[in-house]
């Protein structure tokens, strides 16, 4: 695989793909995917861990609680991520490890602001390279 | 994505209806204003499939509507119209959106193209200056938590009583600025975080504040109720909504929601429609969560008229009330409502969800402000961020049609992507600023994301609207000044 993620484009909306070969690779390049539309990922430096906890009623569910989870995180504690570990993966239950560091305007310029993960369109399926998911992000 | 082989149906030059068969499961055919010309766009872009998949919601009544501006969204497309019963419907957190009452403010002056065009920079950086905007901006106003209970009861109460503009304004806003059935008890502890610091900001995106030059009337009757007497005249229209406030508000409600559809039995074709009936204790949490967003959001727009004023006083050495700033009105694009239409001859209770559409109230109707009884609701509809933008009035037409709604802007043609490899930001300004347009942004990256290509004409919106009868066009004005965040 060459990419962990794509963007998708529509008209109002962003929606993104993520790929892995397994299901803990596809929760850590979505959380990728949507750094990559805050800021440039390149930007972000390694300097400090937060573990998170999600849960939600099935596997396509889980994956839009964690990206919400993510967004709150930028939103409220302005932390940009750039890596995470999945450490604990089940259909309802994710517990990560994310490294990142604190929003710096003089550092990081900002892209866009994300509003959601939303349920539109929701896919989390098996392909020939493993799996592959898809968001619609409201931007 | 493949285009849209559905029927639509023709009722007339500017009314296009989607039968109820088209889709095992609609309650009520869709109906679409718009005109010949735009249902290509609308087929390439799938949006009458989900015209078509609102009309599942449990209760609804009428048509799924969509307004001419209508565009793709997540779940409803966004302009859209559906109305379900208090009886036996159900609200969607979806049919509203993420930024519960997005909506504008329009403020008239009595200051002149002349006199404003030579201090136009100044003037665009005093505003900019001013109002805290951009992504992740935080307030001038301090908000402690216990405030944002008072916050989210009040609406723009809230801010008139801390000397951020006055009575009057509150007469020309919707609701009075304040939705009632408010619960901060509703709201996560997320939700507070997320939205306190945001207090009095504007935001980025498609959030603007836009000092305008009126260039056409209409219907000058009508024009000098609302205030804009001439050709000339300056406005300054505000387009800001509930920010991570209300993002967080429809993502924690949506939640439950996801989990509870299935438990009332209801079966939709998309996820994000997710729903409960008004009546159970989901639905009630809802709305009552909701009615602290839309509180939140006209505090807000109160904040930054305030602000406006304030800049506009320092650039031209009068105070507000001497350059005539007066509110023209505020509407919310992003909302549902608790009122009563006529349904099949039936007075019957309904909650308006209008998702990317204005309310659209006629002369006469006891929610209109007294001020305005005689003409109607102003409607307002800004355009794109170098084109123009509509005030219209609304008509007893749209009552006994579309549930006193009409459309709300432009509408997207162009996705953000695509707007992004054709147009720069750099060029945008260029460009606007040989139009005699001045822009102040705090990101030229995601300007070519809201340049005019990127969005239908909004003229071609307002005539279907208008020649459909769901609002009565009344005056148009340009910008001059744009600052986004």
């Amino acid at each position: 695989m060459e990419k962990g993620f794509d963007v998708l484009d529509h008209t109002a909306d962003i929606g993104i793909i993520a790929h892995g070969t397994d299901i803990k690779q596809v929760f850590s390049n979505a959380a990728l995917a949507l750094f990559s539309l805050i800021t440039e990922l390149g930007s972000i430096e390694e300097k400090l861990d937060l573990s998170l906890r999600v849960r939600s009623e099935d596997r396509e569910g889980l994956l839009v609680e964690w990206l919400n989870e993510l967004i709150y995180v930028f939103d409220a504690r302005h932390v940009l991520v750039r890596r995470c570990d999945i450490e604990n993966l089940t259909d309802t239950q994710l517990k990560a490890t994310c490294h990142g560091e604190n929003f710096d305007p003089t550092k990081h310029k900002l892209k866009r602001g994300i509003k959601a993960a939303t349920y539109h369109m929701l896919k989390l399926d098996k392909d020939d390279h493993g799996y592959r998911a898809q968001v619609i992000l409201d931007i | 994505m493949a285009r849209w082989q559905g029927q639509l149906i023709e009722v007339d030059e500017y009314r296009w209806r989607i039968p109820q068969d088209y889709k095992t499961g609609m309650r009520v055919p869709g109906l679409i204003y718009a005109s010949q010309e735009m249902l290509e766009s609308m087929r390439e872009e799938q949006t009458p499939e989900q015209v078509a998949n609102v009309a599942f919601l449990p209760g609804i009544v009428g048509y799924s509507l969509a307004m001419p501006d209508i565009h793709w969204g997540y779940g409803f497309p966004i302009g859209g119209v559906a109305a379900t019963t208090i009886k036996d419907g159900v609200v969607s957190p979806g049919g509203v959106g993420y930024d519960i009452n997005c909506g504008v403010r329009l403020l008239r002056t009595d200051l002149s193209e002349a006199e404003v065009r030579p201090k136009i920079d100044e003037l665009v950086c005093q505003l900019f200056a001013n109002v805290p905007s951009g992504l992740g901006s935080e307030g001038k106003i301090k908000v402690s938590e216990k405030e944002m209970h008072r916050l989210m009861l009040e609406g723009a109460q809230w801010a008139v009583k801390r000397g951020l503009g006055n009575e009057e304004d509150l007469d020309v806003t919707e609701e009075r600025g304040c939705l009632a059935g408010a619960d901060p008890g509703k709201i996560s502890d997320r939700a507070i975080k997320r939205g306190t610091p945001q207090a009095g900001t504007l935001g980025s995106g498609n959030h603007f504040l836009e000092v305008q030059v009126v260039k056409e009337i209409f219907d000058s009757r009508v024009a000098d109720t609302l205030g804009i007497t001439e050709i000339g005249q300056v406005l300054v229209l505000i387009h800001t909504g509930s920010r991570g406030f209300g993002h967080q508000v429809c993502t924690d409600h949506l939640r439950v929601m996801e989990r509870v559809t299935s438990k009332y039995g209801i079966d939709l074709p998309d996820r994000q429609l997710a729903c409960a009936p008004i009546e159970s204790p989901e639905g009630r949490d809802y709305l009552a969560a909701m009615a602290c967003a839309a509180n939140y959001a006209w505090t807000n727009r109160q904040c930054i008229a305030h602000w406006v004023r304030e800049s506009f006083s320092h650039v031209f050495g009068r105070s507000p009330e001497r350059l005539g700033m007066r509110q023209v009105y505020d509407v919310a694009h992003n909302i549902a409502k608790i009122e009563e239409h006529t349904v099949d001859g039936q007075r019957v209770k309904v909650c308006v969800h209008r998702k990317g559409a204005t309310r659209s109230f006629p002369a006469g109707h006891k929610d209109v402000p007294e001020c305005y009884r005689e003409v109607g609701q102003p409607v307002l509809v800004p355009g794109d961020m170098g084109r123009r933008s509509f005030v219209a009035v609304g008509t007893q037409k749209a009552m006994s049609e579309s549930f006193g709604s009409t459309c709300h802007g432009a509408g997207r043609v162009l996705s953000r992507g695509a707007a992004k490899r054709s147009i720069k930001g750099a060029d945008v300004i260029r460009e606007l600023r040989d139009r005699g347009i001045v822009v102040k942004t705090g990101s030229v990256f995601d300007l070519a994301e809201e340049a005019s290509q990127a969005y239908k004409d909004v003229s071609e919106v307002i005539d279907v609207v208008h020649q459909a009868g769901i609002s009565t066009k009344i005056a148009m004005a340009v910008p001059m000044g744009v600052v986004k965040g």
